[in-house]
């Protein structure tokens, strides 16, 4: 998770000895690797299996292969678009748009302000990083139900209060991702920053560069692979988020904050279509991947 | 990344993996002499009657059967969590319990997909079996004819209503509606002339699961059609009903309720826990005027029950379900119920049965329906003079067993219950029209049932 890429690949060049070196070093690792393909690659295997068949949690007791049904009925499925769109919303919204750019800012306020502040305000918002995803989320509900915290500061200042749950679900749940990731983004800002050479900065100073085109012209470009590294594991973090959204508001009112691992929840385990959900799953593992194919092209871009 | 850190993630990840690998080796394998018993413990935390009632079936079935123990496995969730969680205990002989607690519902699914094992051999041999009413007996019977599960009650459904706030809008104590439109009569009397309290509630939409579709829409489909309609399933033709004008008007009973402010808050309504909250708060507190539920509600009432309420048989009244526009029989009513069946992947079944044989000794049979509010479904229960004192309110209830209906027993209902639920929510968040929604419901009724439709 840190910023430095791998100079050392380049540099090492005459090939046989290198390969048989290479194998020799794998060899303390040859167990964890046996451990991993048992128990991460063996249930991946399988659920691709899964996912090409019609399965069922209950209701049925033969499971036969259906090629590619599962997949075709999800594309045909307007609630299942739907679930594609609020997770492209809910992804931009809380990821990008909230976590990532919070956390800069958090960051860059941080390094300026006094230790014991510092200290103070990394503390909190660790914290909420810290909190179990489903203890977050009870939380968050209890902030934004009719009769919770929001509305009772609101009614406190005078303005309408209601239930954010039903009237902005999506907003709201992207609200509470939000304040419970942001915390990452700030860590991974806080060691870039700290890495970027003082006399850079006074050089542009004395260049007499302002704040912002220092931060556009200096900051960012240095900073570019913590930005893309952190908007990567951001983007696939939040879209797998489930219990935050289950806890909050269980995908509705309607689906109207259903994203796709709550629709696949709702279909495999409430319909009992486990065949169907995990095509689902797989579609959405799609989804991340075609994002991190986006950020490690932006990544390997040369300033 | 750089090349050292690889080596620490693989560590990691395989520490983490042999450590959950050694977490699952704890908790399986089976004993020969334990049975497990896998049942629903109530959301609330003050509700435990169910858990008290089986740890002293527990004690007895230990005392009467030395070296062997139980091994209670409470699941606290909501229905349709804990039938997940269940389901998939039961896919593996490591983690699947010797007896569950079924409802009647869902159990021709997990019968239909292999969990359940046959009992017709335990059956025949014992006495008590002869006790149980005929429609009791068939209640876990699947298509193959063979019995898969020992109901221990069953219920019903009416409307209760507080007279206190009912006197308020001019109601009688005695308060009885003819159709569906001196429902809303009501209702609506009420809201106008007893402000902060909610008239009517009706459970809608998803998150409740089968709570809002049997209690709510069920006893509004089931009091559409004539006497003697199948408004779901059409068991001659073996065909599922499409929606039609029974199933919209149903859909426009709720869709009034909520539009006209009526019922609970919509957001209220559409909480996962808003069962919880009818019994807790709502009509103990004198929030709620008219609620359409269960038989069971009094037990949360009792000095043992969650929230003891000792008034409750002075304030609240019952009064049964009427039909849309007051068609013979007049009257409507929905029963369910829950069984305790084997699971097929236990090592041991005869100890199984032994403890639901233990469990449903007359003395505990009796216990048990009084503790869980349930209608007798035995015989000798029924006649019980210590279960007819029980509770006020178990003549009416008991009473509207001649009117009530049971669901369709098929594999594929609990699937068709969640479409119906999606069609609830649609039509009362507005989603949609009841036209709509019914429509969005055929489409799915089509796929779930492999297109075995019919009008």
């Amino acid at each position: 998770m840190t910023t430095a890429p791998a100079p050392s690949a380049k540099a090492t060049a005459p090939a046989a000895g290198v390969v048989r070196r290479g194998r020799l070093r794998w060899l303390p690792l040859a167990p964890a690797t046996v451990l991993l393909l048992l128990f991460l690659g063996g249930p991946i295997g399988y659920c691709c299996y899964i996912a090409f068949t019609n399965m069922q949690l209950t209701g049925t007791s033969t499971t036969e292969f259906t090629g590619l049904a599962n997949f075709r009925r999800a594309f045909g499925d307007a609630d299942f678009r739907n679930a594609v769109v609020l997770t492209l919303v809910f992804t931009v919204i809380s990821s990008l748009l909230g976590q990532n750019t919070l956390g800069l800012a958090l960051a860059a306020l941080m390094r300026r302000a006094s230790k014991p502040v510092r200290t103070l305000i990394g503390a909190v918002v660790v914290a909420a990083w810290v909190v179990p995803e489903i203890v977050a989320g009870f939380l968050l509900y209890a902030f934004f139900r009719r009769e919770g915290t929001l509305n009772e500061v609101l009614a406190g200042l005078g303005l309408p209060s209601q239930n954010w749950l039903y009237t902005l679900p999506i907003l709201a749940v992207s609200f509470a991702n939000v304040w419970r990731g942001t915390a990452f983004s700030m860590l991974v800002y806080s060691a870039a920053l700290s890495e970027i050479p003082k006399e850079i900065t006074e050089a542009a100073e004395v260049d007499g560069a302002g704040g912002l085109r220092r931060l556009w012209h200096v900051t960012l470009p240095m900073i570019r692979r913590s930005i893309g590294t952190n908007l990567m594991l951001n983007t696939l973090q939040t879209l797998s988020v489930f219990g935050l959204i289950w806890a909050m508001t269980r995908g509705g009112p309607g689906n109207r904050s259903q994203t796709l691992p709550v629709f696949m929840y709702d279909q495999a385990f409430n319909k009992s279509l486990i065949g169907y959900g995990t095509a689902v799953a797989l579609l959405l593992l799609l989804v991340g991947a075609a994002f991190s194919v986006v950020y490690l092209r932006l990544m390997r871009e040369e300033v | 990344m750089r090349p050292t850190t690889a080596p620490l993630i693989l560590t990691a990840a395989a520490l983490v993996a042999t450590a959950g690998l050694t977490a699952c080796g704890g908790g399986s394998g089976s004993d020969p002499d334990t049975v497990k018993v896998a049942y629903n413990r109530s959301t609330d935390n003050k509700i435990r009657f169910k858990d008290n009632h089986l740890a002293a079936v527990k004690k007895q079935f230990e005392k009467a059967n030395p070296g062997k123990k139980v091994e209670l496995v409470p699941i606290q969730a909501q229905d349709n969590d804990y039938a997940t969680k269940v389901q998939q205990m039961m896919r593996s002989p490591k983690t699947a319990p010797d007896l569950v607690y079924e409802d009647t519902f869902r159990i021709n699914a997990d019968i239909k997909a292999g969990y359940l094992r046959p009992l017709d051999d335990y059956l025949a041999k014992w006495k008590n079996w002869d006790q149980f009413v005929d429609t009791a007996k068939t209640a876990a019977r699947a298509e193959d004819g063979k019995t898969y599960g020992v109901p221990d009650g069953t219920d019903t459904r009416g409307l209760w209503f507080n007279k206190d706030i009912l006197a308020k809008a001019g109601l009688p104590a005695d308060w009885a509606p003819k159709n569906w439109n001196e429902i809303l009569d009501a209702a609506r009397a009420i809201k106008k002339k007893v402000p902060g309290v909610t008239p009517l509630n009706l459970y809608t939409g998803k998150a409740p699961g089968e709570t809002s579709v049997m209690q709510s829409f069920e006893m509004l489909l089931y009091g559409t059609g004539a006497a003697g309609d199948e408004p779901l399933y059409n068991p001659e033709t073996k065909k599922w009903v499409t929606g039609g004008k029974g199933f919209r008007d149903s859909l426009a009973f709720l869709k009034t309720v909520y539009d006209e402010k009526l019922g609970p808050d919509i957001s209220d309504a559409l909480d996962p826990n808003v069962g919880t909250t009818v019994f807790s708060e709502w009509l103990p507190e004198g929030k709620l005027a008219i609620a359409l539920d269960g038989s069971w509600l009094g037990q949360n009432w009792l000095k043992t029950g969650g929230k003891p309420w000792p008034e409750w048989s002075k304030t609240l009244g019952q009064a049964p379900m009427p039909t849309q526009a007051g068609q013979a029989p007049g009257k409507v009513s929905m029963s369910g119920g829950w069984t305790w069946a084997i699971s097929a992947k236990s090592k041991n079944p005869d100890l199984a049965w032994k403890f639901i044989e233990q469990f449903q000794t007359r003395k505990n049979a009796v216990r048990w329906d009084i503790v869980n509010a349930q209608i007798a479904v035995r015989k000798d229960v029924a006649k019980d003079p210590e279960y007819l004192s029980s509770m006020p309110g178990i003549r009416f209830f008991t009473g509207l067993v001649r009117y009530t209906h049971y669901r369709p027993a098929l594999p594929v209902y609990p699937q068709v219950s969640s479409a119906i639920g999606e069609a609830m929510e649609a039509a009362t968040t507005g989603d949609s029209s009841p036209g709509g929604a019914a429509k969005a419901y055929d489409e799915q009724l089509k796929s779930v049932t492999d297109g075995a439709v019919g009008g």
